[in-house]
Formats: structure tokens, sequence, C-alpha cells
């Protein structure tokens, strides 16, 4: 065993990159004020310490690499790359199945394709994890998982392979013609039921006596998962009466909610804030249309002044562009007014809290995973560019744009 | 007092106003302006009479009128009002679908300026644009060269030329997008023939036309269509063709080449792999920036550095929002974005610009802050190519058009509740031509 455990060290050792010391001209850790002048040192992956270049020896076999700003590796909190590929041709798109309203069963990870283009397109600018699955369209459209965006395969690490299940209410959840839900409050009426079913069948699950154990349902399971608080539910809502609606099956239902996009929730601050419930903001620049056509760009700012805890996303894009990318989305908030390491938080700390992910990611800090974004200027400025990449300790390779 | 009769009121008001505004000499004073056309000034006075700009100079080396009013913009930034030339505000629309080319077809006569996305284009700072119809067509329709004066009908917008007719282009589209079942055509060999073939027959009409001058016995009957096709053929109505894909471009410039018409390339994705031979042509881009590449094959390959690439080669380049896929509002990110990818700063106003008023004609009048030409500008809080400054104020022919500090306004520059409503919150039943 004694040997076993040996070779084990040995092969991470192998496995794991060189050691590194960043050393940053402003060095955002998100645990407190930027450091100016700051070093990171990675070991085997995670980082090893942090502080500023006074208080910190670097030992001379690290790498060093000098940029002018770092910040947490990007964690998009809601995104679908990996499910709506680059060419949106039937063959690469399979983040939303029509066949039924309520499909909390389809996971996200028998769905994404992680050497999809747009995955490294999104990584290109800092986006190191990923909150992605089943897009807004369906009452329950299906399951997100969180994974890094080096992974060439879904199977290699997952951060969550089950974060969320995936909701929708508002008209475009809604059915055509004759088919269910064609209102707004048939959809929140058919989700009540099957969540009412999904409860029954918590109840049959707990039962001492295994001969009365029900048969196995994929799509109770899923909703089970919900109604024991094991995962979120995120409900997309844009309208202040979808957002209503969402609230009120949270508190009939006891999930935890995760509210998504709420182009008005600035109309409901104090309900939000009352509920306790997070806020994955619309990407400040979705276009003003349809239920988000009241969508104000200090949405953010106006929920992060009322206390609320909220992140951003690159949300789902039909057409062209095919993806969003959350750094821009960030951005353009703290240009309309979220303070600046808010709007930071928001796409590292933050997120990285709503998704439960956060003793791992979200900040640099001793202990945790070695995910940073290397940046040649201001992050959020146009002309700055990402100028490095490193995931679990590893250098990405960055087509700098 | 009767409602009506306090309503005309206000008009009379108004429009004894409105004269009074013709008049007015108004200097801008103390702002870093960046006329365009010449290099930029540091603190610098901008002079407008009427609709005119009079003047553009340095702080105290600028001669101030008497009489004129100052307006203290220290701190700001000036530069000409921004020209789109690729839109779609304002409700448009063009072919119907029912055959692949529509010449006849005139989108003057579907927009609705009153349209929230009019005045979210003003937000952005945009003054003049070509709007057109979408790229499900070979030829789609006649587009129309807009200002974005705060007027109540199209015709309050329209840009006429000397002869009183409305300024406009036509659009025209090659690749996938105009690829259908028939009577689309199936393939790009086909949809270039189809094309080739509407362009004969409006050379025959065209010589029709000119049989007729020396017997009007021998005038065509009149044909919409070939009316606007002539009008292509004689270089009075430039082509803005949609093209995306490398072959796709040389599609285009080879239809050129066999027809002699005016044109400019609009997206033009992958300029950056043909860029010596669209230069060699000497045809001007509109191009986009977009977030991401991907959401339609021909779009695969579109990169930032089309800017820089074309700059280098001396391609008159200008951006488009093709609002709704940009947002006008996020206009200038578009300049941004080009200079993070090699683009000269320089280059990129311009392309914000003047290149712009080039494409569409309008170089006498608008794209640049010199004396002479049209008062269209923007005033902006900071550096035009950051993306933490924003337009305060949007002005047209010596008329504010947007005032950020305008809680209407602002509603519109921002969004909020009653933002995407065509009727302003507080304002049922009218908008004044003048704040």
């Amino acid at each position: 065993m004694k040997l076993f455990n040996i070779f084990l060290g040995l092969a991470l050792v192998t496995a794991a990159q060189a050691q590194l010391a960043i050393q940053g001209g402003s060095v955002h850790t998100m645990e407190g004020p930027a450091i100016t002048n700051g070093v990171i040192l990675i070991k085997d992956g995670k980082i090893e310490a942090v502080g500023s270049a006074e208080s910190i020896t670097i030992p001379e076999d690290y790498q060093k690499r000098q940029v002018p700003v770092v910040i947490p590796g990007v964690i998009d909190a809601h995104t679908t790359v990996g499910l709506s590929g680059i060419l949106n041709i039937d063959a690469d798109q399979e983040q939303l199945e029509k066949s039924a309203p309520i499909q909390p069963e389809l996971r996200a990870i028998d769905a994404y394709n992680a050497r999809d283009p747009l995955v490294t397109w999104v990584r290109n600018f800092g986006v190191t994890t990923v909150n992605t699955g089943h897009a807004p369209g369906a009452v329950i459209s299906g399951q997100a998982m969180i994974i890094k965006t080096h992974h060439l395969n879904v199977s290699d690490s997952n951060l969550s392979p089950f974060s969320m299940v995936m909701g929708n209410l508002g008209s475009k959840a809604l059915a055509s013609g004759k088919a269910v839900p064609g209102t707004r409050a048939k959809a929140v009426a058919i989700l009540r039921a099957e969540l009412l079913k999904a409860q029954g069948y918590l109840k049959k699950l707990e039962a001492k006596d295994p001969d009365k154990a029900p048969d196995r349902n994929l799509r109770l399971e899923a909703l089970v998962a919900v109604l024991k608080k094991e995962v979120p539910f995120l409900i997309t809502a844009h309208r202040h009466h979808d957002i209503q609606a969402a609230l009120r099956l949270a508190k009939e239902f006891e999930f935890r909610l995760v509210l998504d996009g709420a182009s008005e929730a600035y109309q409901l601050v104090d309900e939000i804030k009352a509920a306790g419930v997070p806020v994955i903001v619309h990407p400040t620049m979705m276009r003003s249309y349809g239920d988000a056509e009241n969508l104000s760009f200090e949405n953010a700012k106006r929920l992060h002044d009322a206390g609320i805890s909220i992140a951003l996303q690159s949300g789902y894009e039909a057409y062209v562009p095919k993806t969003r990318v959350v750094l821009f989305e960030a951005a353009m908030a703290a240009a309309y007014g979220l303070p600046r390491e808010a709007a930071l938080a928001s796409i590292t700390k933050g997120a990285a809290k709503i998704l439960g992910i956060s003793d791992r990611v979200g900040s640099l800090a001793p202990g945790k995973d070695a995910d940073l974004a290397l940046y040649d200027g201001d992050p959020f400025e146009y002309t700055s560019h990402c100028v490095g990449v490193i995931i679990d300790g590893a250098s990405v390779p960055v087509a700098k744009r | 007092m009767t409602s009506a009769f306090r309503v005309a009121l206000i008009f009379i008001a108004f429009a004894s106003l409105s004269v009074a505004e013709e008049e007015i000499t108004r200097a801008f004073t103390g702002a870093k302006i960046f006329p365009i056309t010449g290099d930029p000034i540091d603190s610098g006075t901008l002079i407008v009479r009427g609709s005119t700009i009079i003047a553009v100079g340095k702080n105290g080396a600028t001669e101030i009128p008497e009489g004129a009013v100052t307006v203290d913009v220290s701190g700001k930034v000036m530069m000409p009002g921004l020209i789109c030339t690729h839109s779609h505000i304002g409700q448009v629309s063009g072919g119907d679908s029912s055959a692949p080319i529509q010449p006849d077809v005139r989108v003057l006569d579907s927009i609705n300026v009153r349209d929230a996305s009019v005045r979210k284009a003003r937000a952005g700072g945009l003054t003049t644009v070509n709007i057109m119809s979408g790229s499900g067509h070979l030829l789609s329709g006649q587009t129309i060269y807009l200002k974005l004066r705060k007027g109540e009908t199209v015709e309050d917008l329209m840009i006429l030329d000397t002869g009183g007719k409305p300024r406009g282009g036509m659009k025209m589209a090659n690749g996938t997008n105009s690829i259908k079942t028939a009577p689309f055509p199936g393939t790009r060999g086909k949809s270039a023939a189809l094309v080739r073939e509407q362009y004969i027959k409006a050379q025959a009409y065209q010589k029709k036309l000119a049989a007729a001058k020396e017997d009007p016995g021998k005038a065509p009957e009149r044909d919409l269509a070939m009316e606007a096709l002539v009008e292509v053929l004689e270089g009075k109505r430039v082509v803005h063709h949609h093209t995306h894909r490398h072959d796709d471009i040389l599609t285009v410039l080879r239809l050129r080449e066999e027809f002699g018409f005016r044109l400019v390339l609009h997206h033009v994705s992958e300029a950056w792999k043909v860029a010596p031979q669209i230069a060699a042509a000497k045809v001007p881009c509109s191009i986009i920036l977009l977030d991401s590449p991907g959401g339609k094959l021909e779009a695969r390959d579109i990169e930032w550095r089309n800017g820089a690439e074309l700059e280098k080669l001396g391609v008159v380049t200008s951006f488009h929002t093709d609002d709704p896929i940009n947002d006008s509002r996020w206009f200038l990110r578009s300049g941004g974005f080009a200079v993070r990818a090699g683009m000269s700063r320089h280059g990129a106003l311009y392309a914000l610009t003047m290149a712009g008023a080039i494409q569409l004609d309008m170089e006498e009048r608008v794209g640049s802050l010199s004396a002479g030409k049209d008062a269209d500008f923007i005033i902006l809080s900071g550096d035009p190519l950051s993306v933490y400054s924003r337009v305060e104020e949007t002005w047209i022919e010596g008329k504010r058009v947007f005032n950020l500090a305008d809680p209407e306004d602002k509603l519109c520059a921002v969004g909020g509740e009653g933002a995407g409503s065509p009727r302003l919150t507080n304002m049922c039943c009218f908008d004044f031509p003048i704040k």
C-alpha cells in the first residue's frame, strides 16, 4: 500500500506542469484589494502562495512570468457553449429538445462537445470554467454541468456533472399551435404538477420498506435532486411577472432558486432580496427585444447595490454571434455603473459562490485550483488582450485576439 | 381652453422656436475634437450656425462670432456623428420571398421612424444610416439613406438628391442566406446566373430607354424593377452587397467587372483571405465586428483583424452595426475591437464616420467636422474607443436629437421600464421636434 502511494505521488508530480511564479503588475485576488506588484506561486496545479513581491520569495526552480494584470480564471455562470455548436446547423445544435416541455432528465454530460471551437474561443479571453447545458426554450430543457475549458473530453474531472436543472418561464418557453403549454399560466401549472409528482416520488424513495421503493424514473430523479436541494433550479425569466412566478414556485416547493436573465429584476429588487435568491444577470449587451425589451444596462448595478448576489453570463445565442464572451459582458456592466471589483467578482468569486464551487475556483488563494487569466492591460478595456491562460497550474495555449 | 386649442398653442410656440433655432450660432469650446479629416485638437472650438459647421479650430485661435451662444464642453470629446452603412432599424422590410430578385421593392415604404430602435440609434451617436432589407434574397430591394433627425415620418428623415428624390442604394446578397428552394437558387452557380440574367435584361431595357430619347415612340413600358436596375447600371444607385466567404467575395467582384455597377462589399467576413484582390479592385468594404465567429458556416472564419488587413492595403473601410445583430448603442465598440486587432486609431475613427460618408456618396456633407459640412456631431464623456465612455449628446444639422441628461433620452440610452415601447413612457401622443 505504501509503495502504491509513492507511485501515485510520483505520477502526479510527473503529470503536473513545472512550478510557476506569476508576477503581476496588478493582481486581483478577489480575496481583498488588488495587489500592486503581486506574486502568485503555483505548485502541483494549486495556488501555493499569493502576496506582494516583497512578501514572497520565489524559489529558484520556479518558472517566472511577468504580466501587467492577473485575475482568477474567468467563470461563465451560464452558457451553452459545447452544446450550441459554432456552425449552427442541425448536427451541432444540442441545446434544446422540443419533444416535451419538461425534460430534466436530459444530461449536459451527454451533449457537451468539449472540442467545439467556441469553447476554445471563450477560453482565449480567459474563461476557464463554464456552467453549460441546456438552453432556455422549454419549461425545463434539461441539466447543466460545470467543466473547465481545457478538458478535451467530458469525462475529465468535471467540477460538477450535474450542477443545475434548467427552467424557463416566459414567452420563449411557450409552445405554438395547440401544443402545451400555450400560456404562461399553463406553463406554471404543468411545472407544479411535475414537482408534485416528484414530491410523491421522493416520499416513496424515503419509505424504509425496500419493497415499496418505486421504479426508477429518470425525470423524477432529477427533480428530486431539486427538492432535496442537492442542485439549484435555475429559472430563466425576463418579465417581472415571470420572475414573480419563479419566486412563488420556489416558496411553494422550497427549492434553491437561481434567477436567470431577469431583465426586469430591477423592478423587483425588494422581493428578490427578501427571498435570498441569487441572480445570474442577462448579458449586458443582450438584444432588447421580446421579453427582454425593457432590459437595463444598469440591471447588474442595481441588483448589486441592493445587496443581491449576482453573476454575469454569456447566455444563449441563436444566430450571429453564436456565443458572447462573459468578460465583455462584465466589462459593459462596469461601464454602466457596476463597481469595477464587483464586475470582476461577477465573473470570478461571485459566480463561483452561486455555482457552489468557490472552495475550488473563483479567487486566488493558497490551496485553490491554479486557474488564472493574464492580460496586457485593463481586462475590461476594448483594446486589452488576454495574453495567457493557466488552468490547474498548466499554461494553455492562447490565440491572442 | 379646449385641449385641442392648447395643443395648437404649444405647436405654434414650438414652430416659432424652431425658426429661431435656424439662426442660432453656437460655439462649443474646450473639448478634445477629432475632426477626422484633420489632426485631433486637444482643446478645440466648433462653431455651428443653423444647421452648418462654420469653423473648427483650436480654443482661443478660433474667433467666436458676436452673439454666439457659447457651450462649455471642457473635458469632453467631440467627433462627427457616426455613420452606419448597414442597419435594419425602424422595423424595415423589403422583398417578401416570392422571388429571389425584387429591385422594385423600396424599403422606404416600410420604415417606422418612431420605433424604439431609431431612438436607440440616436443614443448610440448615429446620425446617418443606410437602412436595408435583409440578406435572404439575391436582391431584396432599394435601400434608403436617412439622417436620424427627430422627425415624425420617414420623409422627415430622408436625404434628397438635387432632383428631390430620396437617396439610397440597392441591397444584394450571395452565399447561403439567399440559397433556398425554388424559385430561389439552390446553388452558388445558379445564384450568380440569376443575377447575371437580370442585369442583361436591364442592359436591354437601358438601350430601349436610350433609343426612346431620339424617338419617344420607342419607349418601353414602364417596369419598376428594370428602372431600378438601370439606376444601378448607371451608377446612380450603389450596390450594397452582403457577402461572407472568400469565394463569394470574388464572385461579387466578378459580377461588378462584368456589369460595371458601383459597389460596397458588406460584412466581408473572410476579407483577410482576399484583401489584395479587394484592394486591386478598389472596392470599399463595410465590415462588422462580432463577439464570436460562427452562427453560420460562412461566418466561421470572421476575424477582428479584417479592419487592419484592409486598412493596410488602402481599402476604404467602414463599420456597420447590422442592427439588431449589434445594437446601434454599441457601434463605437466596433472601432475599439478593430484597434485591438491592429487597425490604427485614426483608421478606426475614420471607419465610423468618413468612410461611411464616402460609401454613401455623402462625403461633401457629412463624415468629418469641417466648415461647410452639416453640423452632425456627438459629444462623448471620454475617449471614443474606450469601454467606459458614453455618448452624452447627438446633434444633427445643428439640432440636439439626443441628450443623456434628459430622462426620456436616458431611457433610450440605458434601457429600463418602458424602453422597448414604441412610445416613450411619459409622452403618449407626440414627440416635439426640439427639446
